[in-house]
């Protein structure tokens, strides 16, 4: 069996599209990486999905938690805090078994009950609330000068927040939400760790990466396979955020740019 | 099992508050009281011994011996890229492997098989470890101390990553003066560089903390019974055929308790900590202890 037959049969195994049975003895290195990755494309599908839904929530959190109003500021420091401030493993089990409460109760939830959707929905909230944290530190700093001067060009209102408050928040923020989007890649490895169930064995990458290590009880081959593929996808996110990175600050002068400094990883 | 209130001996008779009372006192329940501890404990050796390997960790990186420079950097760049939990998943495994295998090399010098022999990892039955025949408290003692090993080998590399941050933090004229005054390397790294270095890497290091509490649910991926654990049994339906005190899936409100508890060792940790930091401010000339300074004047 060559390695362009293991690529076809088990190439989107993680889909549940090829090869039923997963390999059981005599793993070669091919089947491993084609595994592996094929796991990877639920990691970026949670990744991405959660990252581009939750942006929008998290500008309209962070906003809010700014708002001198508490009925607005209130609820959004809530719910960064509730988010933030306990384990994103606890949220999954605990957003798990809820839903199949609600499912037991009415069957119209059943999506929920899966990692597609149920997953999603805890990744989502719980980006929104890191990016609104990182949003409202952004907000915090946006220059003074900048906000009177769109004040003096008689700007105000929803006019004032687009083109001034909103473009400056983002460069701020910028280079701390590269981060995020990272460590969001990585939490989505915790998916099917965590009570969500991989039905007919279609999982994410650790749980093909883990899946080898049980049956050879060989970490050295799995494990750094999985670390290749998230630097590869770490590196394509850097390089992503870098490119809008520069589009944010291209009416800045080469030297005032903030660059971005990859910084310490966090688990959450 | 002994109850611990005296009004507990009839389950079935009971109701409301006393029902509660007797049903989250039962043997059972003592278990996930335990984990709480053991938490704590994971907590409790973890924080020093990561900070240990984190402080070896940014010192060798700073090395003049290149060796030891790469190792150093090394460990410190590991954590990035991947994420944390493919290597506790990886340490866990690797860790125990190792270590039977010196204990193979040592014990058993005239075994001729392979270790690895296709699927499998054949070490001489003296060098398991656990011995075979040890009793189970010894099993779970030594799958707690791999998984505060593997704890410890994540964060030290966190903590690596702060600390060479906070030593780059120092003031490069402070160290020039002190080898102006003729201080050694050893000498201006001991006295110089390392008092100086901890203001700079407490936000990091309390920040580490923070997520430190946050990882130790990942102590359920690594085997050991701890409150995850005990929430998922616990919580999960009981029929009237088991137990004294039968419920329906409750494994929501089990976890929704651990979110609590999460959240509130987070809000009395973020106290303390903001307490300690305002202390050590005081009189820094730092932004922060300018301010106090104002503010006090």
């Amino acid at each position: 069996m060559t390695c362009w037959d293991i690529l076809s049969d088990y190439g989107l195994r993680s889909l549940g599209i090829g090869e039923r049975l997963l390999p059981r003895d005599n793993f070669t290195i091919c089947q491993q990486v084609v595994l592996i990755g094929s796991g990877m494309i639920w990691n970026i599908y949670f990744g991405l999905l959660a990252l581009v839904s939750g942006f929008f929530l998290a500008v309209a959190t962070a906003v809010g938690k700014a708002h001198h109003n508490p009925m607005f500021r209130k609820p959004a420091e809530w719910f960064i805090f509730v988010f933030r401030g306990s384990p994103l493993f606890i949220q999954f089990f605990f957003a798990y078994f809820t839903f199949q409460s609600l499912k037991g109760a009415y069957p119209i939830f059943t999506p929920l009950t899966s990692a597609w959707l149920g997953a999603l929905i805890v990744l989502f909230l719980n980006t929104a609330a890191y990016s609104a944290e990182i949003f409202y530190g952004a907000l915090m700093s946006i220059p003074k000068g900048d906000i009177e001067a769109a004040d003096a060009y008689g700007m105000s209102g929803w006019k004032r927040f687009r083109r001034i408050t909103l473009p400056t928040m983002l460069r701020l923020a910028w280079p701390a939400y590269t981060n995020e989007a990272i460590f969001l890649f990585h939490a989505t490895t915790l998916v099917f760790m965590s009570g969500f169930p991989a039905r007919s064995q279609m999982g994410d990458a650790l749980y093909y990466a883990s899946y080898f290590a049980d049956k050879t009880f060989n970490p050295f081959i799995p494990y750094p396979i999985l670390a290749g593929f998230f630097i590869l996808l770490t590196l394509t996110v850097i390089g992503t955020f870098g490119l809008i990175n520069k589009q944010l600050n291209r009416h800045l002068p080469q030297t005032n740019r903030a660059k971005i400094r990859l910084r310490l990883n966090l688990i959450r | 099992m002994a109850a611990i209130f005296s009004f507990c001996s009839d389950p079935a008779s009971l109701e409301g508050i006393e029902w509660l009372s007797c049903y989250l006192t039962t043997g059972k329940h003592l278990g996930i009281y335990w984990s709480i501890g053991t938490v704590l404990l994971l907590l409790a050796i973890t924080a020093p011994v990561a900070l240990f390997f984190g402080f070896a960790g940014a010192s060798a990186a700073r090395s003049r011996i290149l060796p030891i420079a790469w190792f150093g950097k090394g460990y410190t760049a590991i954590v990035r890229g991947v994420p944390d939990i493919a290597f506790f998943l990886f340490f866990v495994i690797a860790l125990d492997q190792f270590f039977e295998w010196i204990r193979h090399e040592v014990k058993c010098p005239d075994w001729d098989m392979p270790i690895r022999q296709g699927n499998d990892f054949v070490v001489c039955p003296e060098a398991k470890l656990p011995l075979g025949t040890a009793p189970q408290w010894v099993h779970e003692t030594y799958g707690f101390s791999l998984a505060v090993l593997t704890f410890a080998i994540v964060f030290g590399a966190f903590a690596a990553n702060v600390l060479s941050g906070a030593m780059r933090a120092v003031p490069h004229a402070q160290l020039e003066t002190a080898e102006a005054y003729g201080m050694t390397q050893r000498q201006t790294f001991w006295r110089v560089l390392v008092p100086q270095m901890w203001v700079y890497a407490l936000p990091g290091l309390s920040n580490l903390w923070m997520v430190l509490i946050k990882a130790t649910p990942l102590l359920f991926l690594l085997g050991v019974e701890d409150i995850v654990y005990w929430a998922r049994e616990l919580g999960a339906t009981k029929t009237a055929k088991f137990t004294e005190y039968p419920h329906g899936d409750w494994r929501m409100w089990y976890f929704l308790a651990l979110l609590v508890f999460y959240l509130g060792f987070t809000k009395v940790s973020e106290v303390v900590l903001d307490k300690i930091m305002s202390r050590l401010t005081r009189g820094q000339a730092t932004a922060a202890g300018e301010a106090q300074r104002k503010a006090a004047a």
